[in-house]
């Protein structure tokens, strides 16, 4: 194992990457070029490193990473397709790369067209008439929709509606985008099936509820088979349907939300889409919305006038600015790539082979574990790891780790909440059947080990860098700062 | 799992004692075993007026942020401090480790609240 130390505890006084040429100017003391109220009293605690130190140090730690271009990541609900690399070729071409956003519109067409473009095309897609790509992420296109909710109601002079519905399943980014954008937040739990219940929809849709946020297929993998029916609801009850777009990969080229009756749909283009997550990102949020909602979407819109592409900042309506300047321009250029390559059928079979994919894994695995909702699953699937808690004390956490010794990144666990000892996976549909086969084999020999041998599961991982972590001391007592012995 | 004699029980898995019209209310050992360790306690404001169903507080676990929801309305009077340093002593002793203190305003809503024989029956059917 390679030495697990911080860059700062190598650090020797004296040592330097660099040297420098004699200094060919006058010299002055730094105290006479900046007043001495902007000067520090020591020099900065930095490290004193070599250059190959450096390099070694961080090649060291980039060789730790675990992405989708190094295994097998089924973390439910985060879309870890691979990204194809011909998305990347086209976001570096100069023209994309070489501009400025205060460049005047005549000499950025081109950029303006993909930002345009890619609005058409997510508007049929998901069934909707236009698209923001403004928000910087999907929890960023939640605010947003919500400030259009908000906006809506108030242009009609409708003040009364001061709460949004979620189910129970939700992403807890719903609740929490709800309550920042200002609306009380009201959970409505989901029935046996684990779709919303509609008994409890409809008691709570009454005249003060501004809007309903749903994920469809939702958090269990599942269909929302009531759709038509919740759609009415909310909208007899005067209320706006927010689609979270988390799980379009199920339904891609297949279901529209805007036929579903949905009026603010947002996507995760670095879920469905195929650009990069976290720090390969960014991410990027559009939202897009009906007909009657366009004139409360964010500046500024790209407008096509006079054979030209413009941008739109006369929209009196509009909830105005949401991010500086237009999205995260580049995700957008590989996200338009994407589509592009794939085509409408090729997206159409992304979405059936990842729903296939996941139902092979769940038939697979539903002997070992118990599976908490008998249906045909979407893209991702809910399996719980109550058995081996209950009788072996393993829990998901534990079979997490455990497969981080089999080389897989584990599966998000402990969420949706409605599910005990949840583990929530999603083999999204760029994963072969080999690979598949290898989780799986994975899977159930963990199941094995509970039983026959549940330390080595409830200590895991063993082959990792480093092992098991007190991840409840490191919450009640996080050290968040190294400090040099003194 | 523990269930203790004499105190008041809800559906959302807090319990409540008694004493002269002031009621300690915490969560049950179900409820800190399905949260699993606790690692913080958001407590409530002391002079917060609380209609019965409203947020106590927030409890957080390695898993989840859980609101704690108070079965009876009243105004908080005493927050238990101790919960800040040590939201452990949730898991350890739940029955013990109250989370605030309220002042009765509507002494009958204890009667909607479940005995211990009946909140053992209503755990067993949450299964």
């Amino acid at each position: 194992m390679e030495d697990r130390v911080l860059i700062f505890e190598k650090s020797k006084p004296g040592r330097i990457a660099y040297s420098l040429p004699a200094c060919d100017v006058p010299q002055k003391e730094l105290d006479q070029l900046v007043p001495a109220e902007y000067l520090r009293d020591g020099t900065p605690d930095l490290p004193e490193v070599s250059e190959v130190d450096a390099v070694r140090h961080f090649v060291g730690l980039s060789r730790l990473n675990y992405g989708v271009d190094t295994g097998f990541y089924p973390l439910g609900s985060c879309t870890m397709k691979y990204n194809p690399k011909v998305n990347e070729d086209a976001a570096s071409l100069k023209g994309f790369t070489s501009v400025h956003p205060y460049q005047p519109e005549d000499t950025v067409q081109g950029c303006l067209e993909i930002i345009y473009r890619l609005g058409e095309m997510l508007s049929e897609i998901t069934g909707m008439e236009k698209f923001s790509m403004q928000p910087a992420a999907g929890a960023h296109g939640e605010l947003t929709g919500l400030m259009i909710i908000k906006a809506y109601h108030k242009s009609k002079g409708d003040l009364k509606r001061r709460k949004i519905l979620v189910p129970d399943s939700s992403h807890g980014t719903n609740p929490a985008s709800a309550s920042l954008a200002g609306f009380e937040v009201q959970h409505v739990k989901s029935d046996a099936d684990g779709n919303v219940d509609m008994d409890a929809l409809k008691a709570a849709a009454g005249d003060d509820v501004a809007g309903l946020m749903l994920t469809n297929p939702n958090t269990l993998g599942l269909f929302e088979k009531n759709i038509g029916e919740i759609a009415s609801a909310i909208h007899d009850a005067g209320g706006l349907l927010y689609y979270d777009g988390a799980n379009m990969n199920a339904i891609l080229g297949i279901s529209r939300p805007g036929d579903m009756g949905f009026d603010i749909v947002h996507l995760n283009l670095h879920k469905t889409f195929g650009t990069p997550h976290g720090g390969g990102g960014p991410g990027s949020g559009p939202i897009g919305v009906t007909r009657e909602l366009v004139p409360f979407l964010p500046l500024p819109v790209v407008e096509f006038k006079d054979g030209k592409y413009c941008l739109d900042y006369d929209r009196p309506l509009s909830i105005g600015r949401i991010k500086s300047f237009y999205g995260n321009f580049l995700v957008l250029v590989k996200a338009y790539t994407y589509i592009l390559s794939m085509g409408p059928e090729g997206l159409k079979k992304a979405a059936e082979t990842a729903v296939i994919n996941a139902n092979y894994v769940m038939e697979k695995l539903k002997e070992y574990y118990v599976l908490p909702y008998q249906r045909t699953c979407m893209h991702e699937f809910v399996i719980s790891a109550q058995k081996q808690k209950e009788e072996h004390g393993v829990t998901a956490l534990d079979v997490a780790k455990r497969l981080m010794d089999y080389g897989f990144h584990p599966p998000t666990v402990y969420f949706p909440l409605i599910a005990k000892e949840a583990l929530m996976i999603e083999p999204t549909e760029t994963e072969s059947k080999e690979t598949l086969d290898k989780f799986i084999d994975a899977m159930i020999n963990i199941a094995k080990e509970a039983a026959s041998n549940p330390e080595i599961v409830k200590k895991s991982p063993h082959n990792t860098p480093i092992g098991r972590l007190d991840e409840i001391k490191a919450a009640r007592e996080p050290v968040l700062r190294w400090e040099r012995d003194k | 799992m523990i269930i203790k004699e004499g105190l008041k029980y809800s559906k959302e898995h807090e319990w409540v004692r008694v004493e002269d019209g002031e009621a300690y209310v915490g969560i049950t050992d179900y409820a800190q075993n399905a949260l699993g360790d606790v690692v913080f306690v958001e407590l409530p404001e002391i002079g917060a007026g609380l209609n019965a169903g409203d947020s106590l507080g927030v409890v957080e676990s390695v898993k989840a942020a859980s609101d704690v929801y108070t079965p009876v309305a009243g105004t908080v009077i005493k927050v238990n401090q101790e919960l800040t340093e040590n939201p452990g002593k949730i898991n350890e002793s739940p029955y013990e480790a109250w989370i605030a203190v309220i002042k009765l305003s509507d002494p009958s809503q204890l009667d909607e609240l479940m005995d211990e024989k009946e909140y053992k029956e209503f755990c067993s059917k949450e299964g």
